[in-house]
């Protein structure tokens, strides 16, 4: 039995919420809300935005924009154009009623009303999963004609109070179309690169390295805003260019954080909006005429399908990938409209739009028939014709060495053939990123990193935190294979320990400081858990007691494996492994090698009692690594250092021996971020991957 | 065969290399060849753009591949090569038509990979061994002069494992995974549309850049 969520989307449950909503606080006597332009503008729309603009599938986008643009902004005009013409005309010959509505009026409601949405289209086609290339060109087409939107609107709405209209004006509005959109993105470019620039410098201040992305992204909106430039666009280029540069210099919590904030805010715009409009829906003054609210409708479905059909089969001559009638179909049908041409509307002034509230209404009933109709039935569409799905395909190591190396051919490829082609830009294009720019905004040694093994270590540490929260429970998950080094290289050596210090009292030791230290922790457990000491406290503690004994236990064992069989040099996925906790993407390939990082794990932290501090001693200290035949390795010993009392702040606590590479990883552990440390069950299992 | 000041008719080659595109890589080949009638290794040196390439020696390389790419009779390298060898290594990167069915398509799909094949495994033996993937990471990696040989090897070494792993599934302790044969090279790349990335667009090359 279908479920409500699977065949309503949210944003139709939404409306209803708000519909209901408005209805309530209407029989009770009071007036409900309107949904404000300012703070739908200001407050609600940008969210929304920049989380799309910051986690753009760039690839994907860059491969198709020229389709995306031409979609954008010739569709957007023909819709207009199509639709204000149209409507013209039914004004004309549709009585007494309409007949005063002038053609620029008529102009302004089709420019308005032509626009897709990028609020609805997100809402909706986050839930039916359809392959990327579709997604991204509706999501992508709703975003760039803002530009159009903006243009037209302040056009038609500016000329609306003129007595004529003049060649020159029509000319000067087209070449603003340029100003606003090229606008929009320079200012959106500048203040990407501030933040990225600003982001170099945050290394002591990891906290508030999340506040820097958010409030340079507003300020790129704002300001494109302020000018009467495409804020949309400012907003997803300032998210774009940043992004890369941002990534590269702040600590894995903060990205983390970025994430989490943008999802949630995005989140709750997006619902507020959706009730909004129910709201207003009741609240608001409606002008019911049959003849104009039908033949829009039905003139904005025309005019959508006429205009994909027609453009498709202009952009099919260049593209590889053609696009076929079902995907199509699919572009035609994702032309949702929504709350921006509502807030738009809204905006216009009575007194030279006496009309407002019947566009008004209008607007609505197309809204309301988009997100509904199209959004309801998109899904089992999608189901019916087999349009293509998402394929949760993880990015993997191979692929990203496979399209680096497929990229350097083709550009190779080009470069023989003379033809500067799109291989050959895009080569260029990187090549001075990375000469110039990644130098001037990326900190420290990470500006020389090549892409691959950035990507390299992000997926390592992707692993790891999944092995390692998983692991806790001693279970591997099995998107771990059990494939290791030593199926694929037989040659390593076996382990024969370098040094044979490592006795078994040593290893003994080590797992007495070990369970000293779990047993402390859970001591500190009782007295700073503030659920234990609300819940019954000698039944939650002795659940955790015995919780933790078991983990202990699991530890130990682990610990058995890894100090019998050998570990690898810092940079292998085992050590990269053990890196939680403290910063991975702070890492610096280091030169010198007689100072080991690092690597603290904080254990006063309530949640990971496994939490292990590993402090290298001396480079001649226990060993347990393989003599790997060209390179003399140093060992890694686990050492516990003092947990810090509890409910001190990482912030002022520094670390306890002054090596530089270990104040750095204090430092990064000084980032006060959401406090589960992921569990440290199993560092050291030298897993293959 | 050989040409004189005309390019030789396309009888050999795949029909979707147009009378026009030949015009234009007939040209760009006298322009590498200094009006040579062959092209040697070094003649690709004077383009200046494919110095920062760094996979460079590979690309060369397999331009002289006379078994793999070049599709003659005997092994090894050649010294030097005509411009219809050179058309029939611009052919691989040919785009994919409309009216392909599938078998021609999985045809298409599997020449490019082919050739994509023959330039990992250097040996030529039929087999990406970890060998032979260090060293292409290696070379990917080549232009960041400072960038440790550990960080390179365990990079190859997992995405080898990873490799094993997609191809073989579980491994016993005991079980040792050879290399990468092309079947399980097919299976790495299903994920991803060769037929339309491969491809260099040759619709419009009015401008030919020059080479010193």
């Amino acid at each position: 039995i279908p479920s409500v969520s699977n065949i309503v989307p949210e944003s139709c449950l939404l409306i209803v919420v708000g519909l209901l909503v408005g209805g309530l606080i209407k029989g009770v006597g009071q007036k409900p809300p309107m949904l404000n332009s300012d703070i739908f503008f200001l407050f609600l729309l940008p969210p929304i935005i920049l989380d799309a603009g910051y986690f753009l599938p760039l690839r994907q986008f860059t491969e198709n924009l020229g389709t995306i643009l031409i979609f954008a902004v010739v569709g957007t005009l023909w819709n207009a154009f199509f639709l204000g013409g149209l409507m013209y005309a039914v004004c004309q010959l549709g009585g007494p009623g309409l007949n005063h509505i002038s053609l620029l009026a008529n102009l302004l409601f089709g420019s308005i009303i032509s626009a897709v949405d990028p609020v609805a289209v997100l809402a909706v086609f986050e839930e039916i999963h359809i392959n990327e290339l579709l997604h991204i060109l509706v999501f992508g087409e709703s975003l760039l004609n803002d530009a159009v939107t903006v243009v037209l609107y302040h056009l038609f709405e500016e000329f609306a109070n003129f007595e004529q209209v003049t060649i020159v004006d029509i000319i000067l509005g087209f070449l603003s179309f340029f100003v606003v959109s090229l606008g929009g993105v320079f200012v959106g470019v500048i203040y990407g690169l501030i933040a990225a620039f600003t982001s170099r410098f945050t290394s002591h201040i990891r906290v508030i390295e999340p506040l820097f992305v958010f409030l340079y992204s507003y300020m790129a909106y704002l300001s494109a805003e302020l000018f009467h430039l495409s804020g949309i666009m400012a907003l997803i280029a300032s998210g774009v260019v940043m992004r890369p540069y941002v990534e590269a210099n702040i600590s894995h919590k903060s990205h983390t954080t970025i994430k989490y904030f943008l999802k949630m805010w995005s989140s709750v715009s997006e619902t507020l909006i959706f009730i909004f409009l129910g709201v207003s829906t009741v609240a608001g003054h409606h002008y019911w005429n049959w003849t104009f609210v039908i033949s829009t409708l039905l003139f904005c479905l025309i005019a959508r399908v006429l205009g994909v059909l027609v453009l498709t089969w202009f952009i099919n001559k260049f593209r590889i990938v053609k696009l076929t009638p079902k995907d199509q179909f699919i572009i035609a049908y994702g032309g949702l409209r929504g709350a921006i041409a509502f807030s738009l509307c809204y905006l216009l002034d009575y007194k030279h739009f006496g009309m407002r509230d019947m566009f008004l209404t209008a607007i609505i009933t197309v809204i309301f028939f988009t997100v509904f109709v199209q959004g309801m039935t998109i899904r089992p569409l999608v189901d019916l014709l087999a349009v293509k799905k998402k394929q949760d395909t993880k990015r993997s190591i191979n692929e990203e060495i496979h399209t680096q190396f497929l990229d350097h051919l083709l550009t190779g490829i080009e470069d023989i053939c003379g033809h500067y082609g799109h291989h050959h830009w895009k080569d260029k294009l990187n090549r001075f990123n990375k000469k110039y720019v990644k130098k001037c905004l990326i900190a420290g040694e990470r500006s020389k990193e090549p892409q691959l093994i950035a990507f390299y270590h992000k997926m390592e540490m992707k692993q790891a935190i999944e092995l390692v929260e998983s692991g806790g429970i001693g279970k591997i998950p099995s998107a771990v294979s059990t494939v290791s080094i030593q199926n694929i290289n037989p040659k390593t050596l076996p382990v024969k320990r370098i040094l044979p210090a490592l006795s078994k009292d040593k290893e003994e030791e080590i797992r007495k400081i070990l369970r000293n230290n779990l047993q402390k922790t859970r001591q500190r457990l009782r007295s700073y858990n503030r659920h234990t000491l609300v819940a019954d406290p000698y039944e939650e503690a002795w659940n955790q007691m015995l919780l933790r004994r078991q983990k202990a236990r699991q530890l130990e064992q682990k610990m058995n494996n890894y100090l019998t069989v050998p570990a690898h040099k810092l940079d292998s996925p085992t050590m990269s492994r053990a890196r939680i906790g403290s910063d991975p993407l702070a890492y610096e390939p280091k030169a010198d090698s007689e100072n080991l990082p690092v690597i603290t794990i904080d254990l006063a932290s309530p949640q990971s009692p496994e939490s292990v501090d590993l402090i290298n001693e001396e480079p001649k200290g226990c060993g347990g690594l393989p003599p790997s035949p060209e390179e003399d390795e140093e060992g890694l010993v686990m050492q516990a250092k003092e947990p810090s009392s509890p409910g001190t702040d990482d912030v002022f606590t520094p670390g306890t021996s002054d090596s530089p590479s270990n104040q750095r990883m204090m430092r990064c552990l000084s980032d006060p971020g959401p406090r589960p440390e992921p569990e440290e069950g199993e560092p050291f299992i030298p897993k293959g991957q | 065969g050989s040409l004189g000041a005309h390019p030789p008719s396309p009888l050999s080659l795949p029909p979707t290399v147009t009378s026009e595109q030949i015009e234009h890589l007939h040209r760009r080949f006298k322009q590498l060849s200094r009006d040579q009638l062959t092209i040697r290794k070094e003649n690709f040196d004077s383009i200046p753009d494919l110095e920062f390439n760094p996979i460079r020696g590979k690309i060369i390389h397999a331009f002289f591949d006379k078994r793999r790419n070049l599709r003659q009779e005997s092994d090894g390298l050649a010294d030097e090569i005509n411009f219809e060898d050179f058309l029939t290594i611009m052919s691989y990167f040919r785009p994919i038509e409309m009216n392909m069915d599938e078998e021609q398509l999985d045809r298409f799909r599997k020449e490019k990979l082919k050739f994509l094949f023959h330039m990992y495994d250097s040996d030529h033996d039929g087999k990406i061994t970890l060998q032979e993937y260090r060293n292409v990471v290696e070379e990917l990696l080549s232009g960041n002069p400072h960038l440790e040989k550990e960080s390179v090897r365990s990079i190859a070494d997992g995405a080898m494992m990873e490799a094993a792993s997609i191809c073989v599934g579980q491994m016993g302790p005991d079980q040792v995974y050879e290399g990468i044969t092309f079947e399980d090279f097919l299976k790495m790349w299903q994920g991803i549309d060769i037929e339309t990335k491969m491809h260099v667009r040759f619709l419009n090359m009015e401008t030919i850049a020059h080479c010193y």
